[in-house]
C-alpha cells in the first residue's frame, strides 16, 4: 500500500511542476494567445462547474479571455498569469445573472468563525469504496458556489493557498476556514447520500 | 497525547500548503497517532477522489476553441496593445530599412511573398472553421494521393507517416490565384496542419527556392521548391513540430 507520505510527496510535485510551468511562461513574456490558450480547457471546466450551463460557460470563458486580452499590457510580467486569468474569469461570473445571486452569500457567513471540529467518523471512509464519480460530482454540484469553487481551486486545478488568495480576493486565513467549511459540508453531502442511498 | 493543534492542520498537510516548521512535527505526531493519520490519508483520498470527478468533466468543444482562437487573432490584429507593437518594432524598422536601401523591385516581390502567405493562412484558417474541412477523408496516403488524379495536372508523393506522430487526416483541392492545388490536413497532437503544393510557376509564388521558415499570427509556416512543386506547410504547431512534417515531406518527394 503506498503510504501517505509518499502520496502527499506526489501531490507535491504534481503542484511545482503546474506552477513551475507557469512562473516559466510568464518568465518570457510571450503573446497573450500562447500564455493564454494552454489554460483555455481548464477554464472551459470551471467555468462550466460555476455556470452550469454549456451556453454559458462559453460567454463566460469567452468574455474572460477577451478581458483578459485588452488589460495584457497593464499585466504585471512575474506575477502569477494563471490566478490572474481565474481571477478575471470569477469576477466576470459575478457579473453574471447566475453570479449575481451568489455574490450575495459570499461575504456575509462567517468565513473568519474558527471551523468547527472535523466530524471524527469520516463518511469518506465509509464511502470512498463503493463511491462512483458521479456521487461526488453530484455532491459538488449541490455545493454552494462560495464552496464548490474554492474546493475546485485546491483540489482540481492545484492552487497554493496564496493563488486561491489571489483569486478569490481574500486572506489566506479565510482561504483556510472555508475551504474546510467546504470540505465539511462536502463530507456532510456524501454522507446525506450514503444514508439515502442504503 | 493531544490531536486537536495538529488536526486542525490536517487540511493544510494534505494541500501542501504546512510551513517547512511544522511539516517534521506534523509527520512524526502521524507516525505515532493511527486516528490521525487515518484521518489524513481519508482526507488525500477524498482530494484524489475531488479530483478526478472534477477533471475534464466538462470540455470545450472543438468549435469553440477554434471561434476564440479566432477571435484572440482578430482582436489581436485589430487592437495590437502597445507591448505587441513593441515587439514588431525591430521587424517594421527593419521593413522600413529594406525599403530605403533596396530597390523597388525587391521590395514588391517582398511585399508579394507576405500576400501569398497570408492568403493561404486565411485558406488554412477557413478550413479548420469549416464543417468540411476536407473532399476526401482518409488516413491512408494510398487513397488520399490517386484521389487527386484527374483533378490536378500534376502529382506528388505523401509519406509513410506510422512511425511518426503526425496523422493525414485527408485532402481537398483548392485554388490559388486561379490555380488548382492539392491542401493535406495533417494533425498532431490537437493542432491542425495545412500542406498546400502547388505548381511552382514563375510569379505565383514569389518565394527563394530555398527553404523559408516563417512566423505569422502565431502560425509557423514552412515553404520550398521541389521538382517544379512548390510546397507550403502552415499550422499552429511549433516551427520545429512544422520542420519535421516538411522533412518528411521533402524525404518522400525526392524517393518519388
Amino acid at each position: 500500500m503506498t503510504s501517505l507520505t509518499e502520496l502527499r510527496k506526489r501531490d507535491e510535485t504534481h503542484r511545482s511542476y503546474t506552477v513551475g510551468a507557469v512562473a516559466d511562461r510568464t518568465g518570457d513574456f510571450g503573446s497573450f494567445e500562447e500564455l493564454a490558450m494552454p489554460h483555455f480547457a481548464k477554464l472551459y471546466n470551471f467555468a462550466h462547474w460555476l455556470t452550469q450551463d454549456r451556453a454559458a460557460a462559453e460567454d463566460l470563458v469567452q468574455e474572460t479571455y477577451m478581458k483578459a486580452l485588452r488589460g495584457f499590457s497593464s499585466f504585471q510580467q512575474g506575477t502569477n498569469f494563471r490566478a490572474w486569468m481565474y481571477k478575471i474569469l470569477r469576477n466576470t461570473f459575478l457579473t453574471t445573472k447566475a453570479g449575481l445571486k451568489v455574490s450575495v452569500s459570499l461575504d456575509s457567513d462567517g468565513d473568519d468563525r474558527p471551523a468547527e471540529p472535523a466530524v471524527t467518523e469520516t463518511p469518506e471512509s465509509v464511502l470512498l469504496s463503493r463511491a462512483e464519480i458521479e456521487t461526488i460530482q453530484n455532491a459538488l454540484e449541490k455545493l454552494p458556489v462560495k464552496f464548490r469553487e474554492i474546493i475546485l481551486l485546491c483540489d482540481l486545478e492545484e492552487m497554493s493557498y496564496q493563488e486561491i488568495g489571489q483569486t478569490l480576493g481574500i486572506p489566506i486565513g479565510t482561504v483556510m476556514s472555508r475551504l474546510s467549511r467546504a470540505r465539511k459540508a462536502m463530507r456532510e453531502l456524501l454522507a446525506a447520500n450514503l444514508q439515502g442511498a442504503s | 497525547m493531544t490531536c486537536d493543534p495538529w488536526r486542525d492542520k490536517l487540511d493544510a498537510y494534505v494541500d501542501g500548503d504546512t510551513s517547512q516548521g511544522e511539516i517534521a512535527g506534523m509527520s512524526e505526531h502521524l507516525r505515532t497517532c493511527p486516528s490521525c493519520a487515518a484521518d489524513a490519508l481519508s482526507r488525500l483520498r477524498m482530494k484524489r477522489m475531488t479530483q478526478a470527478a472534477a477533471a475534464a468533466r466538462y470540455s470545450p468543444s472543438p468549435e469553440f476553441r477554434l471561434r476564440m482562437e479566432k477571435s484572440l487573432q482578430k482582436s489581436a490584429r485589430t487592437n495590437p496593445k502597445p507591448g505587441w507593437a513593441f515587439a514588431w518594432m525591430p521587424r517594421l524598422v527593419a521593413v522600413a530599412a529594406l525599403v530605403l536601401i533596396v530597390a523597388s523591385v525587391f521590395w514588391t516581390r517582398h511585399s508579394a511573398r507576405e500576400q501569398a502567405l497570408a492568403e493561404l493562412l486565411d485558406l488554412h484558417v477557413a478550413t479548420m472553421a469549416s464543417a468540411n474541412p476536407v473532399d476526401v477523408i482518409s488516413t491512408d496516403r494510398h487513397t488520399v494521393k490517386p484521389w487527386f488524379q484527374g483533378k490536378l495536372p500534376f502529382t506528388f508523393n505523401l509519406p509513410e507517416l506510422q512511425n511518426s506522430p503526425f496523422k493525414l487526416v485527408g485532402g481537398r483541392v483548392m485554388y490559388f490565384k486561379h490555380t488548382a492545388g492539392a491542401q493535406l490536413l495533417f494533425n498532431l497532437r490537437n493542432h491542425q496542419m495545412s500542406v498546400f503544393v502547388l505548381q511552382d510557376q514563375a510569379g505565383l509564388i514569389p518565394f527563394d527556392s530555398g527553404i523559408t521558415a516563417t512566423r505569422e499570427m502565431a502560425f509557423n509556416s514552412e515553404t520550398w521548391s521541389e521538382g517544379g512543386l512548390r510546397y507550403v506547410v502552415i499550422g499552429d504547431a511549433s516551427a520545429s513540430d512544422i520542420r519535421e512534417l516538411s522533412e518528411l515531406l521533402r524525404a518522400a518527394a525526392r524517393s518519388g
